[in-house]
């Protein structure tokens, strides 16, 4: 199956002279978290379903530097952005995507400030527009009917506005799409932002991932949608804390796309 | 002796407006101790959040409950206040509701009218908040940062509206002239036959002593915010005009590094050359904030306008799970440590001397601002656009940067990322791998 993904890089592009319409960018969590590569390969999928023009970096990309300045390391944060900022601009990127809401608001809000200015779209806004303009197409497949609820990123939802390009997907997908108490800007985190993902959370009565479960849990859905690798890592945990595996999948909003399709 | 109530109410009216005038000196000096942050952006906008969100209270009302008394109580405030300016007139110049020589008797009536109900809504609210203080066990009240004295100060607001409604509204009662009038007295018509069998010149006693507790009631309470988290009333229009107008999840950049930064990336650049003549020694910039001097004078603005509602706290995800971290103790702290340092700088001559106390560590906890997920969660839920974050990820920069305080496993990230550009040990070489698996 991976035989056929297509998946040009930036130099190859460059050494045929040539420019794609949007470079890819992975994201650490796309390339080396086994869950999140999942998501990475259904959304190379879905862009060569549709025929798009991309490159991803490859070996060029490196951490947008996300986790490090929201711990404080704010010198560690501007060399990954310079580092990042000259292989992007060498290349004169213009127009970037990515399926981690960290780094897209990293690179679309941190990086202008810092030489970079690049137009940045998550890939559920990607794939809306691909949805738009007629060169993709949605069809329910197996999740038509599905009661599936999508949990705020917060680095996309409240940190930048976009609520509604996950869900204008799923009620694409002709699935049942029902929201938590606590959606759009009142989302409840899922725990892993401002670095927590990377160390143990400090002493309290419950994990905060557990608490979001259990509010998503609460209207029982089929399906957990999620837009950020992150936060689809605690759902994911905070599903077998609650013994609901067998219930309830945790998904990413390109892999729904993806697998409606047999892709 | 015919003015000696016109004087005696001008010193009261000097002296209160004075007293407080003095403390807002103090308060835009403390302000001012913050770091310079300059406030770029559309002015526009700045004036639309201003309007909308502290004049026209659109936040307040994403809680409907609490909003709709708060808009009741705030609209109350404002309207009646127009009769202070009628008191104050009367008092200076010995008249006697002067607003009736000026306009005709129903439209005054009307006006008074209007206050006389706003007033019966101010008290009714006041008293509904009481009990959700007080009585009903909200959860956001409850929070260990509100006892003792913020709980207090909390109820004291409450008693002086009160007391300021009251005595507003006997005072329309006992004033027989204006109860003959007939008009605007839609509520303390009510009110007047309780003082059925006092005589002529007791009943005016009694009007005046609430006049003039009702004048002087409101100077005390003006100079009472000062030290109260009611100050809000004031700040609300100036923190949301300088309120954050970029994405939330913009966070600034730190000038000073990408300073270094560039030095270090510029290849035509001599590490080791002297520093140009006539250029100073630069003193290293201390990064982030362990004090509330090296924080901006907005996050200090933020701190003195917090009116301590909670709804921050009540929407961190920190906080519900049983943290220690509450954002709306981080904006208290703030404020109690910026107090505590303008107190030192004026018993010290204008300067400030060591008290060997700072935010960091004396008010505020390692362990609070780690819990922090950044999501931003408590700046939406501020109804008069408060940041708590800001100030949390700026002492995160001084914990790491000048102090290399990091949980071990955050600088385990932090190194991974300066090897492997990447925060887990995976090469930078492999980041193409998925590609084939």
């Amino acid at each position: 199956m991976s035989e056929s993904l297509q998946v040009p890089t930036m130099s190859e592009f460059m050494a045929q002279g040539k420019q794609p319409e949007v470079v890819f960018w992975v994201g650490c969590a796309g390339s080396f978290d086994d869950r999140a590569k999942k998501i990475t390969k259904a959304f190379v999928k879905l862009l060569n379903k549709a025929n798009v023009k991309f490159a991803v970096l490859g070996t060029e990309e490196s951490c947008t530097g996300d986790p490090a300045k929201r711990s404080g390391n704010e010198f560690l944060f501007q060399m990954q952005a310079a580092t990042n900022i000259e292989v992007l601009n060498a290349y004169e990127v213009k127009k970037i995507v990515t399926a981690c809401p960290h780094c897209f608001n990293t690179i679309k809000n941190e990086y202008p400030g810092l030489g970079g200015d690049y137009e940045v779209m998550h890939h559920t806004q990607f794939l809306k527009t691909l949805l738009n303009e007629g060169r993709l197409t949605i069809e329910g497949g197996r999740y038509k009917g599905k009661r599936i609820t999508f949990h705020d990123p917060c680095y996309l939802g409240r940190a930048n506005q976009v609520y509604e390009a996950p869900r204008d997907l799923i009620i694409k997908l002709e699935a049942e799409l029902v929201e938590m108490k606590n959606c759009r800007r009142n989302g409840l985190c899922c725990g892993a932002g401002g670095a927590q993902m990377f160390k143990e959370p400090e002493k309290g009565n419950k994990d905060i991932n557990v608490e979001r479960t259990e509010q998503a849990l609460e209207i029982k859905p089929e399906i957990i949608a999620a837009g950020c690798p992150f936060c689809n890592t605690m759902m994911t945990d905070g599903v077998k804390a609650k013994n609901q595996e067998a219930k309830v999948e945790v998904m990413d909003v390109a892999e729904l796309i993806a697998n409606a399709q047999d892709l | 002796m015919n003015y000696l109530f016109n004087i005696l109410f001008a010193i009261v009216l000097i002296v209160g407006i004075g007293y407080f005038a003095r403390n807002v000196k103090k308060l835009i000096r403390n302000i001012k101790l913050g770091k310079s942050k300059p406030i770029t952006g559309d002015t526009s906008q700045r004036w639309k959040n201003m309007i909308n969100i502290a004049l026209g209270q659109s936040k307040m009302v994403r809680r409907p409950i609490s909003g709709v008394l708060h808009i009741i109580v705030y609209v109350g405030f404002i309207i009646i206040n127009l009769e202070v300016l009628e008191i104050i007139i009367d008092g200076l110049f010995g008249t006697h509701r002067i607003g009736l020589k000026i306009l005709n008797a129903s439209v005054y009536g009307f006006l008074i009218g209007v206050f006389e109900v706003l007033a019966i809504g101010v008290l009714v609210s006041v008293i509904i908040f009481w009990i959700r203080r007080n009585l009903i066990k909200i959860k956001r009240f409850l929070s260990s940062e509100m006892k003792g004295w913020p709980k207090n100060d909390g109820n004291i607001i409450l008693y002086f509206e009160v007391v300021l409604m009251c005595l507003f509204l006997i005072m329309n009662a006992t004033d027989t002239s204006f109860q003959d009038l007939n008009s605007g007295n839609v509520v303390s018509q009510f009110i007047a036959p309780l003082f059925n069998n006092f005589s002529e010149s007791t009943l005016h006693l009694i009007e005046r002593t609430a006049w003039w507790m009702h004048i002087i009631g409101i100077l005390v309470f003006l100079n009472y915010l000062y030290y109260s988290k009611h100050l809000h009333i004031l700040l609300a229009f100036p923190n949301t005009y300088y309120g954050n107008l970029n994405p939330k999840g913009q966070f600034d950049n730190n000038e000073a590094v990408t300073k270094e930064v560039q030095l270090m990336m510029d290849p035509n650049l001599d590490p080791f050359a002297a520093p140009a003549e006539g250029t100073e020694e630069e003193v290293p910039a201390k990064f982030g904030a362990s004090d509330v001097q090296d924080l901006s004078w907005v996050n200090l603005l933020n701190a003195y306008t917090c009116t301590e509602c909670g709804r921050c706290t009540s929407e961190c995800p920190a906080n519900q799970t049983g943290k220690t971290l509450s954002p709306r103790k981080i904006m208290m702290a703030t404020r109690d440590r910026l107090v505590e340092v303008g107190k030192n700088i004026d018993a010290n001559g204008g300067e400030y001397k060591d008290d060997g106390k700072q935010l960091l560590d004396d008010y505020i906890t390692k362990e609070e601002l780690w819990a922090c997920t950044s999501c931003n969660a408590c700046v939406e839920a501020c109804p008069v656009s408060i940041d708590p974050l800001n100030i949390i990820m700026e002492m995160r920069q001084y914990l790491v940067m000048e102090q290399s305080a990091a949980p071990v496993e955050l600088n385990n990230m932090m190194t991974n990322i300066e090897n492997n550009g990447a925060p887990w040990p995976y090469n930078q070489m492999d980041r193409l791998n998925w590609k084939n698996e």
